[in-house]
């Protein structure tokens, strides 16, 4: 499904991410883990379109088709969703216009004819449900005056909505206590199916006892520097990046 | 001959038809005067370096306009808050429209300042009030010496008004230019409650030039909403004078929607007289174009333990310009102030410009004073956040910009016009959207 070869990418001269590669497949669930500083939310980024970054190298592709050069609403309506570390402020646009906005411009651009109210509202009642999300919360302005756990709930919500292809979540648990983990890695699961599949960006080993990964990679000064199972997870819980420093020396 | 000579000339014709005892008479007579010594202000005057009225001057604009124009409502009807009921003072070029308007004398007085300045018994009232705030600014005083019609509005003690009151000024164009000079004054008595609502609207693309002149006093403990819809035609220009003096415990708020004009010029003034006052300006300014717009603040500060608040925000695509100049005075007795300006612009286009200065007088020693204000372009992590949802960049921009404006419709308090407001921000944007902005 999403297949990065050789990717290159900076800000302003500085490279980050130096020669990735990485290939995810339909019902697989990845998880990249690294020390703070080795690029993970670039790739994040890079992966959703963020412009901000120069590819000097290398391509990605997503269900066989280069999305290097492509707009991130394009991205987003071929199925890719990131879900952010720090979701954006809109005040005056409450949460269900907002999802309502992003799902009729995708139909829009598939040609389809927008999402009849009804069946748009059964589904905002039945997403909202299954995250624990109080209908009150839904007429907020977005992400205006959240918590930060209510502004990941609040992604995961926006993600269960889209139905994407390919779901980035970057350090979506970072914020969440552990019964809002639960919660949000319980929605996550729910949305995983054969036809899908989930990038995951974290710190922490944490959430990954939640929804179970079947690859980790480690990013280490923008390298994938080391991949395996869960297993590779404990280890690095346990002994932190250092020993793989030491391996790669 | 110059604009200015014209007028002075014509100052001498409507002599002969004044009333020669009535101490407005002497009121004219000094106004004319003073604008004759400073005339139409330049880039020279501190107060108007970013703005200039000189091409302004240059047509040869009809002062007066004594027939009454048949306007048909239902080309106007859009004009008009149509979904609620309203009181309406309607103007077509100057004069009073009896056919669009909806007057009142019952308990409250909503009806023409020439009935006020001719009838014995609005004397009172004209005598304790009208022109008692800036007699030294000559635009004001143009206003002044011309004085012919306008809303009177007089709410006495403890009404509350049921219904907002439109103030609606037309212009039809059956003179290639025109210049208008309406005149209002709003008395609003102790712990008595109005929303108005001020228009300006030309109905073709000949010149018009509009110097409105509007004072506003509150009783203690008044309640006083205005709200000021500018979104006139691209040959449309309006210099805006509005003067508003509050005695203790009184709110009064003005908000500002700038869409629309060729240059826009807003001269508003607050002037508080006693404690716990509470001044609030608002602003929406969108912009594209060659349009101009001067948004000119003062809030006099006298009395102690008072607030003003200021929000001004401003989009400017295209080549046009947009300035603000906030001005606090905060007197040697007035303590324990609190006064708060803000001023976030948005430049969408590189040739547009924004010019502001906040300006500071404080003479008290302890008050709370604060102002900001920034220029920037988007916010790029922001859009991209909207992007990455599949809402595309045009769309995603006009949902940025609906949200930084957004602050300042938050406090309009009648809801038929906050949706129209909404409905024209998202108009001028130019985009639709998947639900109602």
């Amino acid at each position: 499904m999403l297949k990065i070869k050789d990717l290159h990418a900076g800000l302003e001269g500085k490279d980050i991410l130096q020669g990735i590669n990485l290939d995810v497949k339909a019902g697989e669930v990845h998880a990249i883990m690294g020390p703070n500083g080795s690029g993970k939310s670039t790739l994040a980024s890079v992966v959703a379109g963020k412009e901000e970054f120069d590819i000097t190298k290398g391509e990605i592709d997503f269900n066989d088709e280069d999305i290097t050069e492509m707009d991130p609403e394009e991205r987003a309506h071929k199925g890719i969703f990131l879900s952010f570390q720090y979701p954006v402020e809109i005040p005056g646009v409450s949460v269900t216009n907002f999802i309502k906005t992003a799902i009729n411009e995708t139909r829009k651009s598939q040609g389809l004819e927008d999402m009849p109210a009804s069946e748009m509202l059964k589904m905002i009642k039945d997403k909202a449900a299954m995250l624990e999300i109080d209908r009150k919360f839904l007429s907020r302005s977005l992400n205006e005056g959240f918590s930060g756990g209510e502004k990941k709930r609040n992604e995961i919500f926006q993600m269960a909505m889209l139905e994407p292809k390919l779901a980035i979540l970057d350090e979506t648990d970072s914020g969440l206590d552990i019964d809002a983990l639960k919660v949000v890695a319980n929605g996550v699961n729910k949305l995983k199916s054969e036809d899908n599949a989930v990038l995951l960006i974290t710190h922490y080993q944490r959430l990954l006892d939640y929804i179970v990964p079947d690859y980790v990679h480690v990013l280490m000064d923008g390298k994938i520097v080391k991949s395996g199972t869960k297993e590779l997870a404990y280890e690095l819980e346990e002994k932190g990046y250092d020993w793989i420093k030491e391996e790669m020396v | 001959m110059s604009f200015k000579d014209k007028l002075l000339s014509s100052y001498i014709a409507l002599e002969d038809y004044l009333e020669f005892d009535s101490p407005l008479h002497d009121i004219r007579n000094e106004a004319i005067k003073n604008f004759e010594e400073k005339g139409f202000p330049t880039k020279k005057d501190e107060a108007w370096k970013y703005t200039s009225l000189k091409s302004l001057l240059k047509p040869d604009y009809s002062v007066y306009s004594n027939k009454e124009r048949n306007v048909e409502l239902k080309n106007v009807r859009k004009y008009f808050l149509h979904e609620i009921d309203t009181y309406k003072l309607v103007f077509v070029d100057g004069v009073y429209s009896s056919f669009l308007s909806e007057t009142t004398h019952d308990t409250l007085d909503v009806c023409l300042m020439s009935a006020a300045l001719n009838k014995s018994k609005y004397k009172p009232v004209i005598e304790a009030y009208f022109n008692k705030t800036a007699k030294s600014d000559s635009l004001t005083s143009l206003n002044t010496a011309f004085t012919k019609e306008g809303a009177y509005i007089h709410i006495p003690a403890h009404k509350e008004v049921e219904k907002p009151i439109e103030i609606i000024n037309f212009s039809t164009g059956n003179e290639d230019a025109i210049f208008l000079q309406p005149r209002n004054l709003i008395v609003v008595g102790e712990n008595a409650h109005v929303q108005i609502i001020e228009r300006h609207q030309s109905l073709s693309n000949n010149e018009v030039l509009t110097n409105s002149v509007t004072e506003i006093f509150a009783e203690k403990r008044a309640y006083v909403d205005y709200y000021k819809i500018q979104n006139d035609v691209s040959t449309a220009s309006l210099i805006d004078n509005t003067y508003i003096s509050q005695q203790r415990d009184t709110v009064c708020r003005v908000h500002t929607f700038s869409f629309g004009g060729k240059l826009v010029r807003n001269n508003l003034n607050y002037f508080q007289h006693g404690e716990h006052t509470d001044s609030t300006l608002k602003g929406i300014t969108i912009l594209e174009g060659k349009q101009h717009v001067d948004h000119n603040t003062l809030v006099h500060h006298t009395a102690p333990n008072c607030e003003s608040h200021q929000d001004y925000k401003g989009l400017f695509a295209e080549a046009s310009t947009g300035v603000f100049n906030g001005k606090i005075v905060v007197e040697k007795d007035a303590q324990k102030i609190d006064a708060f300006q803000q001023n976030n612009n948005i430049l969408i286009d590189d040739k547009a410009t924004i010019n502001a200065k906040p300006q500071l007088e404080i003479f008290a020693d302890d008050v709370k004073c604060s102002h900001g204000c920034t220029i920037g372009q988007f916010d790029e992590e922001a859009l991209f956040y909207l992007r990455s949802r599949g809402i595309g960049l045009k769309e995603s921009r006009a949902l940025l910009m609906y949200a930084f404006a957004n602050t300042v419709l938050e406090s309009v308090k009648i809801p038929e016009l906050k949706t129209r407001i909404n409905k024209l921000i998202a108009n001028k944007i130019g985009v639709s959207l998947g639900f109602e902005l």
